[in-house]
């Protein structure tokens, strides 16, 4: 893996933070025979907890290749993954899925959430699939959905809700069963300026929870400002990484600078 | 949730709901009626054999069904009375004949000649005259569902049969018939005299057995002792009837038979629909299968879909099925609809949405769950 740091401004080293999701020597081939691709070349990569890391590149870099297999739902060709201290080494399908009930949470581009059900209802089946049901399942619900501004929507149906407020609720059902790793797929891709960086806001407010790491696959350029560390990847490997100011820069801070860039 | 799930993609697409019910609904009319025929044909076929007071029946030798019984001689019923462990013997005779209605035409009839002191079978349901009016001296007892059949309108009126005058002293209900000939109740007397037959013939001796006594003992020594003749347990001349007339008939099969496509139909069009409403919500099982539910999760989901679509199917189709019932009852062959069978028809409604579900389960499992990052 070929691995630059190119040095925005750069933070101190701090105190080494808990690593939530280590793949080693990722290596990933799609399809048989002559059409068979090395999508992923020996990806290396950590994700630490109390952190938003962004994962960025081109189309056919093999950005959502390496999310599947970080998420748990592809299994790499080799390498090894560590996903809060369990290895995915010669899981079956069950037993990934059950790694992925204990471990992650995922946001989707297009929210996936089930039109039939409310908000409060899309929210707790995370909870569901694990097995916890009942009344206090319901009150982690609401109490997910109010983190995320939505206290006020639980019933509300997705056809109902701005895509921005479906993505909070997307976001709401990730974090409801305090996962240790937070997996975005384009979050903001399908939101306009203000509900993008709302959605980013939430994700990096999120990430400051030190028992947590969230990774955002993105191309988006206005996510930026939200991330710890940022992951560029091309032709299935990692070929930069940047490690931002600790300080993440909120919305209204980029509104500001926005607006100063626009008057000068 | 899984149910909750379940209900709101079922009731999601009412018109998809609406295509599996009427599935369901048609499979469990048509499954409800050809088994309400089979159990009202078997209740009409062993009603009398039902009805008859008696442990053992003795018979000719190959009788095939309660309505063609041979003859046999009335030594036979000594025989049998002299037989350590029986009480009584009862003559039952019956025969097919002619009835000539009143107004000209005639129609087939069986005649059951027995005298109703000897308590051997009794016409039941008697809703007009009285059992001991067959006494009288050209008495009948006919059913009064057969009444048109018969040419006549009720009691008094007078018909004849193989020539000789009879009147109709009294009328049952629910005595009926699935060869379609009426059943003629009369004296063991008379019914010698109508069907022409030597005093010294019988059709069946009713053996009534002494308190006590072992049948299968009785039997081998009935056996013994008239080896011309049959000797059958109740049980056994009940399930010799209705092979005759069910199965070998083709009569049993045909219903059996329609049932079986009854439920085929079903399943398919349940298969069809919920594979289909799956299909539609493929995405949403795949995010359920990326947050982490585990196959039998999904299975639930499928399988409540499938369990509230038989529920709903069966109970519009039961519906159906107790009206059609209902409204069979005065017809040559009524449907019976009883709690077994409803309970049965229920049992059925579901293994056939369970079978349903198989291929929208299989589709779901072949899910890669990572389409959830293609949309």
């Amino acid at each position: 893996m070929t691995t630059t740091t190119t040095a925005t401004p750069t933070a101190p080293p701090a105190a080494p933070a808990k690593v939530m999701l280590d793949a080693t020597n990722v290596i990933k081939e799609l399809g048989f025979g002559p059409v068979k691709v090395r999508a992923l070349k020996g990806v290396n990569l950590k994700l630490n907890a109390g952190e938003l890391t962004l994962l960025m590149g081109p189309s056919g870099s093999g950005k959502t290749t390496l999310l599947s297999i970080l998420g748990c739902i592809m299994t790499p060709t080799s390498g090894r993954l560590v996903v809060a201290g369990d290895s995915t080494d010669g899981l079956n399908a069950e037993e990934l899925a059950d790694l992925r009930r204990r471990h992650i949470g995922f946001v989707f581009q297009s929210y996936n959430l089930f039109p039939t059900l409310t908000a409060e209802e899309n929210v707790r089946i995370a909870l569901d699939v694990r097995g916890e049901k009942g009344s206090e399942a319901k009150i982690r619900s609401q109490r997910a959905l109010q983190q995320v501004g939505l206290g006020h929507k639980l019933k509300s149906y997705p056809k109902n809700m701005s895509g921005g407020e479906q993505q909070r609720v997307a976001v709401a059902r990730a974090i409801v069963a305090s996962p240790s790793v937070i997996l975005a797929d384009e979050p903001t891709a399908a939101l306009d300026s203000e509900n993008g960086l709302a959605v980013m806001q939430l994700l990096s407010e999120i990430a400051k929870d030190k028992s947590r790491a969230v990774l955002a696959v993105t191309h988006d350029p206005r996510t930026i400002p939200f991330a710890n560390r940022i992951l560029r990847i091309e032709d299935g490997h990692i070929v930069g990484e940047e490690r931002r100011a600790e300080g993440v820069e909120t919305v209204h801070e980029l509104a500001r600078t926005r607006k100063r860039k626009a008057n000068a | 949730m899984t149910f909750t799930l379940a209900f709101r993609n079922l009731f999601h697409d009412r018109i998809r709901l609406a295509v599996t019910l009427v599935g369901i609904l048609f499979s469990i009319v048509l499954v409800a009626v050809q088994l309400g025929l089979y159990l009202g044909a078997r209740s009409m076929i062993i009603s009398m054999i039902e009805r008859a007071d008696g442990d053992l029946w003795v018979m000719a030798y190959g009788t095939k069904n309660f309505e063609e019984g041979q003859n046999i001689d009335v030594r036979e019923r000594y025989s049998a009375l002299a037989t350590p462990g029986v009480a009584r013997v009862v003559p039952l005779i019956v025969s097919f004949s002619d009835w000539r209605k009143p107004q000209g035409g005639t129609t087939l009839v069986v005649v059951i000649g027995t005298d109703a002191e000897d308590r051997g079978l009794v016409p039941w349901g008697v809703v007009d005259g009285e059992v001991s009016g067959l006494g009288a001296g050209d008495a009948v007892m006919v059913d009064k569902s057969y009444l048109a059949d018969l040419g006549i309108g009720g009691i008094g009126d007078t018909a004849e049969i193989n020539g000789t005058r009879v009147r109709v002293t009294g009328l049952t209900e629910g005595i009926r018939s699935f060869t379609v000939s009426p059943y003629v109740f009369t004296t063991l007397a008379r019914s010698r005299a109508l069907l022409g037959m030597p005093s010294d013939r019988f059709t069946y001796g009713l053996v009534k057995l002494q308190p006590g006594a072992n049948a299968e003992t009785v039997r081998a020594a009935l056996k013994a002792r008239s080896p011309n003749t049959e000797v059958l347990t109740k049980a056994e001349f009940r399930q010799r009837s209705l092979n005759h007339w069910l199965f070998a008939t083709g009569a049993g099969i045909a219903l059996i038979g329609g049932a079986v496509l009854g439920l085929v139909v079903g399943t398919v069009i349940v298969a069809q629909t919920l594979y289909s409403s799956t299909k539609d919500h493929l995405n949403e099982f795949a995010t359920l299968r990326a947050l982490g539910s585990s196959s039998g999760y999904i299975h639930r989901v499928i399988l409540a879909q499938a369990g509230l679509s038989a529920v709903l199917g069966y109970s519009l189709g039961m519906m159906i099925a107790l009206t059609i019932a209902v409204l069979s009852e005065r017809t040559a062959l009524p449907i019976l609809m009883t709690p077994g069978l409803a309970g049965v028809l229920l049992a059925l409604t579901l293994a056939m949405c369970a079978v349903s579900a198989v291929s929208a389960i299989g589709k779901v499992m072949r899910i890669d769950p990572a389409m959830v990052f293609s949309r």
